[in-house]
């Protein structure tokens, strides 16, 4: 696969292998020759500043240097000791402004080592194998955890206080775990269904069940998992998007990014995904890169990404935003939408006066038949009433405790830094240290 | 362009490359192609007496770096093990067809003077420019009393050289081994039979890696494997010691050299003519990457003879035997720090974490509220070891500045602090 666009039929009808095509993974992994010809590149530098870039604190030098020793099942022990999710993340992270961007060869070669690819490549050769799982669990502790939400810091938490000792359950709403790892990122970055590879191999650790289609309900409670649970640990993500507040905004035309996403990652047959012609993505952060490359690469013809502010302001990593470009992705700037009504969308154009956003007075109008909001998405607030919310997260401790004893959180959720899945494992690991600690007093206490 | 011409033991050469006795020597069809790439001499692979060797499968294993690459080549494969008349033939054609190229003819029998004799006779009648003694391979050959079995006893050193030097009329070198205590004695053995030239070294006994499936050592053959001899890059610095050794030897000084080991650049080479070495010899080099390896040791150590205003070999050959001591003589007095360049530093670490653990915590460690990481050497705690600037991935970042202490020349013998010097004084 390339980061450009495989090309449509010059009718513009879809071509199914083209689409198959665009949709394979973004990156060729790393065969063993590119790989070690890349490990030798690392400097093996002291309290590297990469470790110290990684949310997880990954021991990159040590994990690429075993690459470089033939050791490849330490290097992807390694990773996933920090990061159960090293796989995924590998694939997802934005490491230009990451661990890559803390590389110190970006000073001296003006190209840092390719992290990413050489931890996909580790972690990939282990998952391959088939190994019996790396880790192994602590003797068991008699006591049992509940964990709200199936996504990278509900799963990351739920392995972590298996490896503990504790017995974990995890309450998904949907029918398949993963979060947005399976909903949410773009199928060319997690091809071949690698998201639920990664839950199978996570799962072998044992002493997790997954109980599916479990919505937070009056039955499902915070209230009813303390009463049945030692501790609880929700990590729900953010469950409602944001509304546009436009005129239009209801037509059948309009929906949300996140949805289409999903539909092409739940799809067992591409082609039967409608995606209109003159794509519109609303949006700055990289689910509006995602979803527009994504339409791109269905077969849209025009697809044009719209954003009331600069390219400077823009959430989405530069790479995404030049991987749009690659893929044929128009970007329209300082254009607030203001209505959608019969096939097309009107923008205010807009200006930057001291730093605020002014309307110039003057719009335009672009054709469109299909309008993707990516403007972001809140927190759930009203089904956790009982818990402290402060601008729409959930306030936690720096143990990652919420304003309930015995109630942990993170992931998206929480306030932690980027909404990123990096982030979220690592919410998801700390806060079972959290409530092994919490655990660990309470029996003390007895 | 610097002139390349030299003459080892009496015999003039267009460079100082030959390929050294060994597979790449083996034929015919290896020699033209090593003349054709421009090598200015070749020592035919060892011939012995009929009937000729049988070699083993299979015959090398490689010892490498972290990084993948071979540092070292060792071998377990004997002398040429085609018939003697054959090579003959094969010399005798190549001499015709080459006239300006070198062919040294190398041999090896057993402690026999008869043996030796024949021979030698039998090689120089081919046209050889001179012969080249093989008293070096430490595997195979060694176990029937030849090799290094000789090279190790000076005496047969001496025995050997003197019996061919009484047979022929054409210049010999004596192949000499490291696999001894002291070079010098196999040298001044070589020397006291008459040896137009010594040439060094031969290969290092070794065992490169072991076969952790097979629990063998590499190569192996048929689940087992043997001590083999070990050549390339990875033996320079033995080899440079020895011819240095040589050189700065009262005795030896005025000894032909022809350098082997581990020449792999113009550089390599450059140093073992410093260090007095007359011709060149390479092997490893030229199998890990062809013949053309040759291209650019010719054009590299031409080009830095052009830039140091070297005309001709000689006038930098030995160049660096005068500054080769013992350490006995060296300046206590001398003193060195290391010091950091901050503008090309790339803040990696490797510096202060090699000083902290392993040396003299001489190097500190800080990281700035912006994340900005300085290291920076503490003059009262660095001894001017080099650890730092040897470790440190950037070229010139580090450098080790001389410290002018106002301190006389003062070398260990004379310091007032050696016990050894206070008796000479009471004496």
């Amino acid at each position: 696969m390339s980061l450009g666009l495989c090309n449509f039929n010059k009718d513009g009808t879809n071509d199914d292998d083209a689409i198959s095509k665009n949709f394979a993974d973004l990156h060729e992994p790393l065969s063993l020759l590119q790989a070690k010809a890349e490990a030798d590149r690392c400097l093996y530098c002291y309290d590297a500043p990469c470790i110290t870039a990684c949310p997880t604190s990954i021991d990159i030098p040590t994990f690429i240097h075993q690459i470089r020793a033939g050791n490849l099942t330490g290097s992807a022990k390694t990773i996933l000791s920090e990061n159960i999710m090293g796989g995924t993340c590998s694939r997802a992270c934005p490491t230009e402004i990451l661990c890559e961007q803390a590389c110190v060869l970006n000073v001296s070669q003006e190209q840092p080592v390719e992290i990413g690819l050489l931890q996909r490549f580790a972690v990939d050769s282990l998952m391959e194998k088939n190994l019996e799982h790396p880790f192994k669990r602590a003797p068991l502790k008699g006591k049992r955890i509940a964990v709200i939400g199936a996504g990278p810091a509900g799963l990351s938490c739920a392995h972590r206080a298996a490896m503990l000792g504790y017995d974990v359950t995890v309450f998904e709403a949907k029918e398949k775990a993963g979060g947005l790892n399976e909903y949410g990122l773009a199928a060319y970055k997690m091809a071949d269904d690698f998201a639920q590879k990664e839950v199978e191999f996570l799962l072998q650790i044992g002493g997790i069940q997954i109980e599916y289609g479990q919505k937070l309900s009056e039955q499902l409670s915070l209230k009813s998992l303390q009463e049945d649970f030692d501790a609880v640990f929700t990590s729900v993500g953010l469950g409602l998007t944001n509304q546009l507040g436009i005129d239009g905004e209801e037509d059948s035309r309009v929906i949300d990014a996140i949805q289409f996403i999903e539909e092409i990652r739940q799809t067992d047959d591409l082609s039967s995904i409608s995606v209109g012609n003159d794509v519109i993505v609303i949006g700055a952060g990289n689910t509006a890169i995602d979803a527009a490359i994504q339409s791109k690469r269905l077969g849209a013809n025009n697809v044009t990404v719209v954003y009331r502010r600069g390219e400077e302001s823009m959430s989405a990593t530069q790479w995404e935003i030049d991987l749009a470009r690659k893929n044929g992705v128009n970007f329209r700037f300082f254009s607030a939408p203001k209505s959608f009504s019969s096939s097309s969308l009107e923008c205010d154009y807009m200006r930057s006066e001291n730093g605020s956003l002014v309307t110039t007075g003057e719009s335009y109008k672009l054709t469109t038949d299909m309008v993707l909001k990516a403007i972001g998405q809140t927190f759930d607030q009203p089904s956790f009433s009982e818990l402290e919310v402060s601008k729409g997260k959930i306030v936690v401790s720096e143990n990652y405790e919420t304003s309930i004893k015995g109630v942990f959180a993170g992931g998206d959720c929480i306030d932690s830094g980027e909404d990123l899945t990096v982030q979220a494992v690592e919410d998801g690991k700390q806060a079972a240290h959290a409530m092994d600690h919490y655990l660990s007093n309470l029996s003390g206490e007895k | 362009m610097a002139n390349l011409k030299c003459k080892v033991a009496g015999i003039e050469s267009i460079n100082p490359f030959w390929l050294a006795s060994a597979p790449p020597t083996d034929k015919y069809v290896n020699v033209v192609r090593a003349f054709e790439a421009g090598w200015g001499g070749v020592v035919w692979k060892t011939l012995g007496e009929d009937p000729p060797v049988i070699n083993m499968s299979s015959r090398y294993g490689v010892h490498k770096n972290g990084n993948q690459h071979i540092l070292g080549i060792n071998n377990i494969e004997l002398i040429s093990d085609r018939p003697l008349q054959t090579n003959l033939d094969e010399i005798r054609r190549v001499r015709e067809e080459w006239p300006d190229r070198v062919i040294i003819g190398s041999m090896m029998a057993v402690i026999e003077e008869k043996a030796w004799k024949d021979l030698a006779v039998a090689i120089a009648d081919s046209g050889v420019h001179g012969l080249e003694l093989n008293l070096g391979c430490p595997h195979g050959m060694c176990e029937r009393g030849m090799g290094s079995a000789i090279g190790q006893v000076p005496e047969m050193v001496e025995k050997v050289t003197r019996w061919v030097k009484e047979v022929v009329d054409i210049p010999v070198f004596t192949k000499l081994t490291p696999n001894i205590t002291n070079i010098l004695w196999s040298a001044e053995a070589a020397q006291q039979g008459g040896a137009d030239a010594v040439s060094l070294i031969n290969t290092v006994n070794s065992i490169v890696s072991v076969d952790l499936d097979q629990m063998a050592p590499t190569p192996v053959v048929d689940g087992k494997g043997s001590h083999g001899g070990y050549c390339g890059s990875a033996v320079k610095p033995i080899a440079l010691n020895m011819v240095a050794e040589i050189s700065r030897n009262q005795p030896t000084k005025d000894l032909q050299i022809s350098a082997i080991g581990g020449i792999e650049t113009w550089r390599d080479a450059a140093e073992f003519i410093a260090l007095g070495a007359d011709g060149l010899q390479v092997c490893t080099a030229a199998m890990l990457y062809g013949f053309r390896i040759v291209d650019d040791m010719i054009a590299g150590l031409s080009d830095w003879m052009d830039e140091k205003g070297y005309d001709s070999i000689d006038d930098f050959r030995g160049m660096a035997v005068g500054n080769t001591l013992d350490w006995n003589e060296l300046n206590i007095n001398y003193d060195s720090k290391a010091y950091i360049d901050p503008e090309s530093c790339i803040e990696c670490g490797r510096c202060h974490i090699a000083c902290e653990d392993t040396s003299h915590q001489a190097i500190e460690f800080s990281v700035s509220d912006e994340g900005k990481r300085t290291f920076t050497v503490i003059d009262d705690e660095c001894v001017g070891c080099n650890l730092c600037a040897h470790i440190c991935p950037v070229p010139e970042c580090i450098e080790m500045r001389p410290v002018d202490n106002k301190l006389p020349h003062l070398t260990w013998p004379n310091h007032p602090l050696n016990p050894m010097n206070t008796v000479e004084k009471q004496i």
